[in-house]
């Protein structure tokens, strides 16, 4: 059964370049494998209980795992800024908008443990390096600018991607998108109204802002995953009901609605080749540093190690605390017992 | 124009709930120097607690304690903007003033040290504030017991989340037994001060403002004794106060907590954000 290894380019990136093909087991019996095929087809869901095919089931895991990974190692690149926000109303907003990633990243783990892998596990290979998250979070956020970009163009980027998966196959997955987008939407308009302040301010917050655009485009664009040539399992996600639009058309769609945005606020997109195409509907745009695009998916972006270690110490350094309470819940069971 | 995000009810709700008044806005009180220094005791407490929290995000032990910390700091955050902007401007008060006109008590600008110590310092201070709170609802000053009237709820839960941490951590293993009497052991110096009267706050007492914390400190000592009782700590014995916080007079932490809190409106002072 092909697999199409960026069924969702968002969060989800790997490298790997294995051919598509994963046979169904010798267990899997077509009859069932065909009745799943139409529930799908048929836009129903697929509940935790029913049937389906190991490959759809290690697929999912993966990407939804790789989802929830991406929101945690995201509190991080804007973690580094909650104690030093300019504001008492920039800092609330801000531990809300982590707040929330980490409640994003509950629900994504929990739908993945319905499918039959613990948070443990996950935790281990992300830690591990085994799984991946999403390569926007291996970039450093080196000024305050670098907020309201995040929110603006990361958030953004990943409601374009996110909205589809609200009809995705998996029930667990499609219901914690639906509430996932709407938080996302949200913090992209509260990214886009900081950036505001920011291009109406003083020289100094104006170059700020257009340095932190300078820097976080490029990676944005890249969040749709590699171009459509090198994704060819696009007709089986699109029967698995797992993907609806290609990188490549949801990269133009982003592009065609942030460039506008960019010139209200007085920003120069980055991007010399970037033009108007009246016959098309849409803007031309210089092509994507694909080899920075690969090396930062194999983990050499400025900052993954950091991320990696930050996520490994918080989890090593805090074992005792999960152990206490394991231990204290035992003792609590057992006086209840006697 | 471009397909900008729409603005909905909402946000703007959430703008105005947290936009701070204008720089330049007369304090509401500014003629009543007992009743702002007063906000600005409760004030600096709130903020000062809520920025340590916020240091922990994204390092927490799990992402549910993240997700809790996290919420504990915003809800403080969201007090001391409240407070000080009935002491005076909020933002300038929280990133243009120094060491020395910080009236926040000791133990909330404590570094955090690892989880237990957390957790015992929260349990200390949300108790008190609980407790301060449920009274300050009865204030005289209007403002004040609506602020209060609504951070009692929060305070509430900030109070139950760190003495079931305190207990679990404290009943848990023999390392986190040690590790929360550690804790312990490091905070008790500061709970003094939590109950100290100096003449502002008799003043602030007596226009019916404040409320003398002397009055609930035997129901707190009760209190914190259950609770260390429940995780199995012995109450630690008392140890010689540490006092000044309320008179500018800090610990060498909070330098470095404003060097960070304050350094964008410090480094661009004519910026707005
Ligand atoms: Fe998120
Ligand atoms: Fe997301
Ligand atoms: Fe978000």
């Amino acid at each position: 059964m092909p697999v199409n290894r960026y069924l969702t380019s968002m969060y989800t990136t790997e490298l790997s370049k294995q051919p598509n093909v994963q046979p169904i087991g010798p267990a899997e019996d077509p009859e069932r494998l065909a009745a799943f095929e139409a529930r799908v087809a048929a836009d129903e869901f697929i509940e935790p209980k029913d049937w389906m095919p190991e490959a759809y089931r290690r697929t999912l895991t993966r990407q939804i795992s790789q989802h929830a990974h991406s929101e945690i190692v995201g509190m991080l690149p804007e973690g580094n800024w909650i104690t030093r926000a300019p504001s008492l109303r920039r800092k609330a907003i801000l531990l809300a908008k982590v707040q929330d990633e980490a409640g994003h990243g509950l629900y994504l783990y929990c739908a993945a443990e319905t499918l039959g892998t613990s948070r443990e596990e996950m935790i281990e290979a992300l830690h591990s390096g085994k799984a991946k998250y999403s390569t926007i979070f291996n970039y450093p956020t080196l000024t305050w600018a670098d907020i309201p970009a995040i929110g603006w163009l990361v958030d953004g980027a990943a409601i374009m991607n996110q909205v589809p998966l609200q009809r995705t196959s998996y029930g667990p997955y499609a219901r914690a998108m639906v509430r996932v987008c709407k938080e996302e939407s949200f913090h992209q308009r509260q990214g886009y109204e900081a950036m505001t302040s920011l291009a109406n301010g003083t020289p100094e917050q104006k170059q700020m802002a257009q340095d932190a655009f300078n820097r976080w485009w490029w990676p944005s664009l890249m969040m749709f995953g590699p171009p459509d040539e090198n994704s060819p399992n696009t007709a089986q996600s699109l029967r698995w009901r797992i993907k609806r639009e290609t990188n490549d058309e949801l990269r133009q769609k982003f592009v065609d609605i942030t460039v506008p945005q960019a010139e209200f606020l007085g920003l120069t997109v980055p991007d010399p080749d970037l033009q108007w195409n009246e016959a098309k509907g849409g803007y031309d745009f210089g092509e994507i540093d694909w080899d920075e695009f690969y090396a930062v998916v194999r983990g050499e972006g400025p900052v993954a190690r950091e991320r990696i270690t930050a996520r490994r110490e918080a989890w090593e350094s805090n074992a005792w605390v999960r152990e206490a309470a394991a231990a204290h819940e035992a003792k609590r069971r057992a006086k209840v017992a006697a | 124009m471009p397909s900008l995000p729409p603005i909905r009810p909402e946000d703007v709700a959430v703008a105005e709930k947290t936009r701070p008044h204008g720089a330049f806005d007369p304090p509401s009180d500014a003629h009543d120097p007992v009743r702002a220094g007063y906000l600005m005791r409760l004030g600096d407490d709130a903020l000062i607690l809520g920025q340590r929290l916020s240091e922990w995000c994204g390092h927490a032990p799990s992402v549910e304690v993240d997700l809790s910390l996290a919420n504990v700091a915003l809800d403080l955050i969201g007090q001391a903007t409240l407070l000080l902007n009935e002491a005076g401007d909020a933002d300038t008060l929280a990133f243009k003033r120094d060491v020395l006109d910080f009236r926040n008590c000791w133990l909330v600008e404590q570094p955090n040290g690892d989880f237990a110590r957390t957790m015992v310092r929260q349990l200390l201070f949300s108790t008190w504030q609980h407790m301060l709170y449920q009274r300050l609802t009865a204030s005289r000053d209007e403002a004040l017991a609506g602020i209060a009237a609504k951070a009692v709820k929060e305070v509430a839960y900030h109070r139950e989340l760190a003495a079931e941490w305190v207990i679990r951590l404290g009943d848990g293993t023999e390392e986190s037994t040690k590790r929360t009497l550690d804790g312990l052991a490091w905070c008790w110096r500061f709970v003094p001060e939590l109950f100290e009267v100096d003449a502002e706050v008799e003043a602030a007492v007596s226009a019916g403002i404040a409320v003398d914390p002397r009055d609930f400190e035997a129901e707190y000592r009760a209190e914190i004794t259950r609770a260390l009782g429940e995780a199995g700590l012995p109450v630690p014995d008392d140890q010689r106060p540490i006092l000044g916080g309320r008179r500018g007079h800090h610990s060498e932490h909070l330098g470095h907590l404003l060097a960070i809190m304050q350094y964008l409106p410090r480094t661009y002072p004519d910026a707005k954000w």
